[in-house]
């Protein structure tokens, strides 16, 4: 078991020799996110502390145990915090485990940080990634083993070395009812080879509204069998390749690991990246992604599941904390008044004063709160230095460190208070307010690619400029004696445009309202009503493609659909003749009427040639001339809208085809006409010559009543036939 | 030679994330990383009990706050602590007595020495110190038992001991710690021999056709019953799976690859199938100082079934088990609670447990201990021959000296 020497690891390059190879780790401690804003103005997400811990140690002890050797830190966002933290904590002089911290002020995404990452690694020998690395997120916590993982990844390597990415996802249940996972995070849809365990589709933006999901036809029919899932979890936790790196850089626009990348690599077949799932079952690991994750994987280490990441052997230098009965924890030196009340659940950190009558219950309370009387806490999550003074109430909310809120205050369920915030005496906190000393970023704009906006660095660097500009804030705002917080409270309300409040109660610490609950449920039994069998799709199955029933269907509706199809264009067409539409509006229209009946090139161009003549025949006409004269004036106006859709030649004969069905069918007037309209559409360069050539051609074998347009167009077919060879002569 | 910070870091580490399982390995690597501790320490001229003292103690308060569930360690400190004092004392009568009766009596204590060549320090120390106290029952026993058992204990240590003994007093501090660096290797010794110690004794306790059962499994009940085995007992044994981690299945594979007709049970059929056994043998966790026993959980539920019908209920424990405290004591942890993804699957029931969304909020608790009473426990059977509950606390004392019962160095504020 002992740790292979680097040096020797070098030296023989043998490829069969992988597994001597260090393993390695890149760890982004930064989310690239707003979801935890405020707190994340002033402090990293990595370093907040979940249960008492800073998330990163979770992620570094895992690491750690996994057998990871070098960890690459890269900081971006309070980078200078994150340095510090580490290099004050023991991370730095583990034996067998180093860590390196690579610093960037100016990247703005994963993707972002993944390219420094391979600048550098080509510049710098030291900062090398040999081999295979595990890219994970300050913010994930895990107990998983990785061995296994591991050497699944290597053997699909050495057999496909297209294999550059191990997904580790977790079974998981999401509520039907709001499409969510309790993690908080939207349903997500993945479609796996249940034999190669390979990535197929991945989909975590669904439109439930319409409740139907869109796979590429190719992926039936390239995969035998494919098992479509809702109830895993991604636990963003990857076994990469070093090609990883080097494809980020070649994608310069790649910027979330997920949406684009894994995105991308799934989409675009060319390069034929694959990307193979690898499902943990009793372990533990999920990603702390907003403050539902937060309360729910809180709850869950609390419960042990997380185990030994627990916070009785969590501690890193701290004092001890102790496990009691009901899953209480509790650190030594607190003091507690005989008559307050600690519920289950619950864990408090060391050096805290509870007073008399007071009530705590399924909440984490931190090191050195001084909590006074007859106070209620509720599922809450204090962290350090905090003072409650008597009477307060306290649901569900997001404390941060050095806050004071006075006797008598209400905090509502989903506040999240920033550091150092004051509530004022009896001042009630409406629900999932969001408190800070800072002044909400201005220039936020509810745009989906908010999230990389460069808002995130001008705000980052704006507060790592100095705390005094902070603390003078903190002076203003203390001077002023009401303030949005009541008496002598301090800090500023933020406003919710980010999402909106519709969608506040999905990411909140709070538990999700009864009645949001309720009217979810009842949208989709509105939703099962609709649909025919109000059958449930199953939460996982597999799906093989069964060609022969479906193909029968397929005739049938292509037949009715063509009808339909025909009818429609026609429809279009005339209408933009009475409305006088442009001709590219008209193609348009009819272009979106292709694709949603599905239609080739071919069948627009039969259907507007049709329409045309239609339109011809029924303009009022005395005689045979008089229509050939109708034919052509629509021809000379509308020509353009025909042949856009006469690509190839088989449209053309299409075309030659429909005319004849016609004369024959539909409308009789038109066949005496049949070869002068014929020579009139080569003259207008609707057809040309090889078109009605191969026409004449294919209907050499037809039956003799098929012939009859062929033999009455025999004229002009020999004058096409001559007409080369006079080119020729001259 | 790497540091000694880096290797009570390192174990420390292991500790914490509960990467070493079983006591005999815990046991085993405290000893061997005290020792380390013990020979890297500079001894200064006056005072070098002290300072060796607090050396180790330093260390094994961090030992033991890194796992506080785990007692061996906290049994394996409090023993060598112990092993110093004990050799600092049969030092300090060496040479009170060298002192008093002059150099003549060195010729007697070679004699006496000579006798008991093959005891170990700790034993002489014990010699040493009954003349100050009664003799405890233990050494009288010991002296003959041990002379008997361990042939091996080579007189490599009485002749050194003899030697050094008339090396002026300048050369004392190197003299103890080379005299505790023995008795550690012994102890250390004894750990790794544990397992033979107590199988050799199976023969007297496992007759023709009996009925074992045991729940879970431990290495020393594995080789208690194959030692019977190979003395031609024939019996049966009867394997309590051992939920939720069903080490008993392994147990199980593993008697029968040695042939030895064996039969799985769950451990809910404990209870029905007790009539037929003739004898539990069960190994532990801990052994408290009031003979109770921290056992894996199920075990009272075996133990309370055994004594409603009579049946012998035998525990095997090696003698790092034996722990000097109260299992009342508050710095005792009795219990660890593991993952409850050892009972059930997560994902199965992750709904159950999304208390945000109110569907559920199902609490899963899988601690991995049981206590049982000592009034359940019919005998003990250590590396030192077979014991009665009641009897534990003399073992207790010859094993640990009453000033290491609490190895904090600072005293601890009341909660």
């Amino acid at each position: 078991m002992g740790p292979p020497k680097k040096s020797a690891a070098r030296v023989s390059e043998d490829p069969d020799e992988l597994v001597r190879v260090p393993l390695q780790a890149v760890l982004l401690a930064d989310s690239f996110t707003t979801k935890f804003r405020p707190i994340t103005l002033e402090r990293p997400k990595v370093l907040l502390p979940l249960v008492n811990v800073p998330m990163i140690d979770y992620t570094l002890t895992w690491l750690e145990s996994a057998g990871v050797e070098e960890v690459f830190v890269f900081c971006c966002s309070h980078s200078k915090q994150v340095i510090s933290y580490l290099e004050k904590s023991e991370w730095f002089s583990q034996p067998n485990f180093t860590v390196t911290t690579i610093e960037s002020q100016n990247s703005v995404s994963a993707g972002d940080a993944l390219r420094v990452i391979y600048e550098r690694n080509v510049l710098f020998v030291t900062l090398k990634v040999h081999g295979d690395f595990v890219l994970i997120n300050g913010d994930t916590v895990s107990n998983m083993s990785l061995t296994q993982a591991l050497i699944e990844h290597k053997e699909r390597k050495k057999k496909d070395s297209n294999a550059v990415m191990t997904m580790i996802i977790k079974h998981s249940k999401t509520n039907p009812a709001i499409h969510q996972s309790r993690l908080g995070t939207d349903e997500l849809f993945m479609a796996i080879d249940p034999n190669t365990k390979q990535l197929l589709y991945y989909e975590d933006k669904a439109d439930h509204s319409k409740g139907t999901l869109h796979l590429d036809k190719s992926l039936l029919v390239d995969n035998p069998s494919l098992s479509l899932h809702h109830d895993k979890q991604d636990c963003y936790i990857d076994i990469c390749s070093p090609e990883v790196l080097s494809l980020f850089t070649d994608n310069f626009d790649y910027q979330h690991l997920r949406r684009h990348f894994v995105k991308g690599l799934l989409v675009d077949d060319i390069m034929g990246y694959k990307i193979f799932v690898h499902e943990i079952h009793s372990d533990y690991a999920a990603r702390i992604d907003n403050f539902r994750s937060y309360d729910t994987v809180s709850k869950d280490i609390i419960h042990r599941w997380t185990y030994p990441l627990v916070p009785d052997a969590m501690n890193f230098g701290n004092t001890a904390m102790k496990l009691e009965r009901q899953g209480m924890y509790r650190a030594s030196e607190i003091l507690q008044s005989q008559s307050a009340v600690v519920g289950p659940f619950t864990v408090i950190g060391s050096g805290t004063k509870i007073g008399n009558h007071t009530k705590i219950s399924n909440s984490v309370i931190g090191e050195g709160c001084k909590i006074g009387s007859n106070v209620v806490i509720e599922g809450c999550y204090i962290w350090d230095n905090i003072t409650i003074e008597d009477g307060c109430k306290l649901q569900h909310a997001i404390v941060c460190n050095g806050v004071i809120i006075k006797s008598g205050a209400v905090l509502e369920p989903g506040v999240v208070l920033s550091f150092k915030v004051v509530v004022g005496p009896e001042f009630v906190v409406p629900p999932y307010s969001k408190v800070s000393l800072l002044q909400q970023p201005i220039e936020e704009d509810s745009d989906e690619e908010l999230e990389y906006a460069d808002s995130t660095s001008a705000i980052g660097s704006q507060v790592d400029k100095s705390d005094v500009e902070i603390a003078s804030e903190v002076d203003k705002t203390h001077f002023s004696p009401v303030s949005e917080l009541g008496m002598g409270g301090a800090g500023h309300v933020w406003s919710t445009c980010e999402g909106g409040h519709e969608e506040e109660w999905r990411h909140s610490v709070a538990p999700i309202p009864k009645d949001k609950i309720l009217e979810a449920i009842k949208t989709m039994e509105d939703d099962m009503e609709l649909t025919h069998d109000g059958s449930f799709l199953p939460l996982s199955g597999e799906l093989k493609p069964n060609s022969n029933d479906s193909d029968d269907d397929d005739h049938e509706d292509s037949k009715e659909d063509s009808y339909y199809f025909e009818k429609e264009v026609e429809a279009t067409f005339l209408r933009a003749v009475h409305e006088n539409i442009q001709e590219s509006h008209l193609n348009l229209e009819i272009n979106s009427l292709k694709l949603s009946y599905n239609k080739l090139t071919a069948d627009c161009a039969g259907a507007v040639f049709y329409a045309m003549m239609k339109f011809a025949l029924d303009t009022p006409h005395s005689s045979a001339d008089s229509l050939l004269k109708n034919v052509q004036l629509v021809f000379t106006k509308w020509k353009q809208v025909l042949t856009t859709y006469l690509i190839d030649i088989d449209d053309q004969i299409e075309i030659i085809l429909k005319f004849e069905e016609m004369c024959s069918e539909s409308a009789k007037e038109f066949a005496p006409l049949f070869t002068k309209i014929l020579h009139h559409l080569y003259n207008e360069d609707v057809v040309n010559e090889d078109a009605i050539l191969s026409w004449e051609d294919e209907k050499k074998d037809a039956d003799e009543a098929d012939k009859v347009f062929v033999k009455q167009a025999q004229k002009l077919i020999q004058w096409l036939k001559e007409a080369p060879e006079e080119d020729d002569d001259e | 030679m790497p540091d000694v910070q880096t290797l009570v870091n390192e174990f420390l580490n292991q500790l914490k994330k509960r990467k070493i399982e079983g006591s005999q390995a815990t046991a085993k690597q405290t000893a061997e990383l005290l020792r380390s501790v013990i020979s890297q320490q500079r001894v200064p001229h006056t005072n070098q009990t002290t300072a060796l003292i607090n050396a180790v103690r330093a260390v094994g308060e961090q030992l033991i706050a890194a796992n506080p569930v785990e007692l061996a360690v906290g049994n394996i400190v409090r023993r060598v602590l112990h092993i110093i004092r004990e050799e600092d004392l049969s030092l300090a009568t060496a040479a009170m007595a060298g002192l008093g009766v002059s150099a003549a009596s060195d010729d007697e204590d070679d004699v006496e020495r000579g006798e008991n060549s093959v005891l170990s320090a700790a034993v002489v120390a014990a010699a040493a110190r009954s003349t100050l106290r009664p003799p405890s029952l233990q050494t009288l026993l010991e002296d003959t038992s041990e002379s008997a058992a361990a042939p091996h204990t080579s007189s490599s240590g009485g002749e050194s001991d003899g030697r050094s003994r008339s090396v002026e007093k300048g050369s004392k501090s190197r003299k103890l710690k080379h005299d505790v660096l023995e008795a550690v290797n012994e102890l250390i010794q004894d750990i790794s021999t544990c397992y033979e110690q107590i199988a050799e004794q199976a023969v007297e306790h496992i007759h023709h056709n009996e009925v074992i059962l045991t729940l879970g499994s431990s290495n020393t009940v594995l080789e208690f019953l194959y030692a019977a085995k190979e003395k031609q007992r024939s019996f049966k044994v009867f394997v309590a799976e051992g939920a939720p981690r069903y080490q008993g299945h392994l147990l199980a594979k593993e008697l029968a690859a040695r042939g030895l007709q064996t039969t799985i049970i769950t451990d809910s059929a404990v209870f029905a199938m007790i009539s037929r056994v003739n004898m539990v043998i069960v190994g532990a966790h801990a052994v408290m100082a009031n003979g109770g026993v921290i056992a894996p959980v199920g075990l009272n539920m075996v133990a309370l079934a055994a004594q409603r019908h009579a049946v012998p209920f035998v525990v095997l424990a090696g003698s790092h088990k034996l722990c000097p405290l109260y299992p009342h004591n508050p710095e005792v942890l009795l219990n660890e609670l593991r993952s409850p993804s050892e009972l059930l699957d997560f994902g199965e029931f992750s709904d159950c447990m999304d208390s945000a969304s109110g569907t559920g909020s199902l609490h899963v608790v899988n601690p991995t201990f049981d206590y049982v009473p000592p009034k359940l426990v019919s005998l003990f059977i250590t590396d030192t021959g077979g014991h009665n509950p009641s009897y534990v606390y003399r073992l207790i004392a010859d094993y640990y000296s009453a000033d290491d019962l609490v190895v904090k160095r600072r005293p601890t504020t009341g909660s």
